[in-house]
């Protein structure tokens, strides 16, 4: 850690400012990975509004959308490697799909199919966590793991601004200190848990700085500069790979949506606060640096926007689709061999089903 | 050659020993169990023999514990944590029964978390507040956990190994009050599978049914009732999850009568389940309601009053005087 601990973990670094303008002293992105960073973000985009259209469809049962955070969503999954292993929540169906999982896989679970619809251990993704920080403790396992074994794998960590409060939350950060373990605690603060404000979370002086009670790093990063979120998390993923540790990463961002669909924004508050917020959209900034570096024209938007397009349309079309669900999966994966009661109850469920058919 | 004698708390040791030294990839770690081989001295020597890689310590923290295994045992080891004493194991049971017990089913078996979950068991040491309780139900309740508790030193070797080598998770209840009582341990014996019932004494008349440290007190039942004429027969679980139905009916069948006895508190027990199970499976060969001698519904009491919680020789035959052998005649 630096001379001054608290200052990279309450000064929130920043590249591209709000205007898109480069931040005076950065160093200036490479623009064709920037190029790519902004499909990813329409990407992103196109996908939350894809999913929320598919809830009022009544095609899935809810969905918790990353609007307004998709800078943090690619950013994460982007400074990853094929090893590396990403632990995302309920949130982050953007992320998962940025480390190139089939989008569809990761909503079939929204749509009632099953608990978790991709495989955790082909990607490197583990499945989406529903109960707040319990997946951080996991991901410090995997990366423990990995170290006593001599392998270099880095995990990504993903919890937002309510989860800080949980105790699973200090567990892992304390315990990943104390192992040295290589895990990058990436939280997207989005200054709501549901109703609940940042301001009755904590009033700590960030929560990047409760970093230093655990002896890691904390850095405060602007959560829509996908510039800086690549460069911070970067540097983080860097230093846990050479063995030096985890860091805590905060994001300063802003959930543009309700917490979900069944959720009423209006109840918490105000229009003025999300407007604030839509000046600092995290593709905007992109976008304008791009144009204004003469990288992106008309007619690369137009390419980037018709091929987003045609991901929405195949996932609109795939999770439109009726899937065939197995009464006999309730019992199949609870154990690797199911006791005798469950197969009695296996053969109850199918003896009851062939009634009914019958 | 003779056969050693060891107590369950080195039995346990010898056990994880073994199984440290078969498969590089059992790890085990919890609060104490480092340089100080535990507060019961279950791991001596681990960490010493091991080293820091294969057996340490960790902040003190259930949770943590449980949930650092998970990850681990989903980055290809087998982790065999300790959870200092039962009541302490509590701030662990969000890791436990939101994720240890359904990853596996979560992920369609694609993640299987072959972990144990060791938590010294019940009462009968004379032990203050929170280091008594009998919480086998809450684990038995979840389903995906597999629940085992061992009665004797034999069974604590061969089913802890028995644990480790499993696919999926294993909470491994061991009764404290044996920890150190002597008995023969055949380590050569072989591993048993997890799932069987011992009959750990055959009977005629009735059939006791009892597991991890209410087997030793059941026998002694059944030793003192046969000087007053009774030939009661015991049966030690050793599994909870999976239950031997298999083993525990055919026993009740033969004898028509039937105890469960549990030191954990009645109400919605294990020993409910048990009664419930065999009432529906052996109802027209039963003599007598069964019947079930339990703990009372009240925490776990203070040393100078458990005498009088636990159930003891007395209260078992006291409730097997009730089995209505008058109708019989």
């Amino acid at each position: 850690m630096g001379a001054d601990p608290f200052e990279a973990a309450i000064t929130v670094t920043r590249v591209l400012d709000e205007s898109g303008a480069l931040v005076r002293g950065a160093k200036k992105p490479d623009t064709a990975a920037l190029s790519e960073g902004y499909r990813r973000l329409v990407f992103a985009r196109r996908l939350n509004e894809q999913a929320g259209a598919l809830v009022r469809q009544g095609r899935l049962a809810v969905y918790p959308s990353s609007r307004g955070q998709e800078a943090c969503q690619v950013a994460c999954a982007s400074v990853l490697g094929e090893h590396d292993w990403l632990f995302p929540t309920y949130r982050d169906t953007a992320a998962i799909a940025a480390r190139g999982v089939d989008p569809v896989e990761v909503l079939t679970m929204l749509r009632g199919d099953w608990h978790c619809g991709y495989d955790p251990v082909a990607h490197k993704v583990a499945p989406q966590a529903t109960p707040l920080a319990t997946q951080l403790p996991h991901a410090v396992g995997v990366g423990h793991a990995a170290r006593l074994k001599g392998e270099d794998t880095v995990v990504m960590a993903l919890c937002g601004d309510g989860a800080t409060s949980e105790g699973d939350f200090h567990e892992a950060c304390n315990f990943a200190a104390v192992f040295r373990a290589p895990v990058v605690f990436f939280v997207q603060n989005n200054k709501y848990a549901i109703s609940v404000p940042l301001a009755r979370q904590s009033v700590a002086p960030s929560l990047a700085a409760k970093a230093i009670g655990y002896g890691m790093p904390g850095i405060r990063v602007d959560g829509n500069d996908l510039v800086a979120l690549q460069r911070v998390l970067g540097d983080a993923v860097a230093r846990a790979r050479a063995g030096e540790g985890p860091t805590l990463v905060e994001a300063d961002t802003y959930r543009m949506e309700a917490h979900t669909n069944a959720d009423d924004a209006s109840r918490y508050r105000t229009e003025d606060e999300v407007a604030g917020w839509v000046q600092r959209d995290p593709l905007v900034r992109v976008r304008t640096y791009l144009t204004e570096a003469g990288v992106l024209d008309g007619a690369g938007e137009q390419e980037i926007t018709a091929a987003a397009e045609d991901m929405a349309a195949g996932v609109r079309a795939r999770l439109g689709e009726e899937a065939a669900v197995d009464p006999d999966e309730l019992f199949a994966h609870v154990l690797s061999v199911p006791t005798s009661q469950l197969a009695e109850q296996r053969e109850a469920l199918r003896a009851e089903l062939e009634f009914e058919e019958a | 050659m003779s056969v050693p004698k060891m107590t369950m708390a080195q039995a346990i040791n010898t056990a994880l020993r073994d199984a440290m030294t078969a498969d590089e990839s059992v790890v085990v770690f919890g609060e104490d169990v480092g340089p100080l081989g535990g507060v019961f001295r279950v791991t001596d020597g681990l960490h010493r023999d091991f080293g820091e890689g294969r057996c340490f310590d960790t902040p003190l923290a259930e949770s943590g514990i449980v949930g650092m295994a998970v990850g681990m045992a989903m980055n290809g080891m087998r982790p065999v944590v300790e959870m200092q004493f039962d009541a302490f194991a509590y701030p662990a049971f969000e890791q436990i029964t939101s994720h240890v017990a359904k990853l596996g089913n979560r992920t369609r078996g694609r993640i299987r978390l072959p972990m144990v979950i060791r938590i010294p068991y019940a009462g009968g040491i004379g032990g203050v507040e929170h280091h008594c309780d009998s919480s086998e139900a809450y684990y038995a309740h979840t389903p995906g956990l597999t629940v085992v508790t061992p009665a004797t030193n034999a069974d604590a070797y061969g089913l802890l190994r028995a644990a480790i080598e499993s696919p999926d998770p294993v909470v491994f209840l061991e009764p404290k009050k044996h920890y150190f009582a002597k008995e023969e341990v055949d380590v050569a014996a072989g591993v048993p599978p997890i799932g069987r019932a011992a009959v750990a004494r055959e009977g005629r008349d009735a059939t006791l049914i009892a597991y991890g440290p209410s087997v030793a007190v059941a026998l002694a039942a059944a030793e003192q009732a046969k000087t007053e004429g009774r030939d009661l027969g015991v049966i030690d679980l050793r599994s909870i999850v999976p239950f031997d139905d298999e083993t525990v009916c055919a026993a009740v069948r033969r004898t028509g009568r039937a105890v469960v006895v549990a030191e954990a508190p009645g109400f919605a027990s294990v020993a409910s389940e048990i009664a419930a199970r065999v009432g529906e499976r052996c109802f027209h060969h039963l003599e007598a309601p069964v019947r079930r001698v339990t703990g009372f519904d009240v925490p776990y009491p203070p040393p100078k009053l458990e005498k009088h919680f636990l159930p003891g020789v007395d209260r078992i035959l006291d409730a097997v005087d009730t089995l209505q052998w008058g109708d019989v005649a």
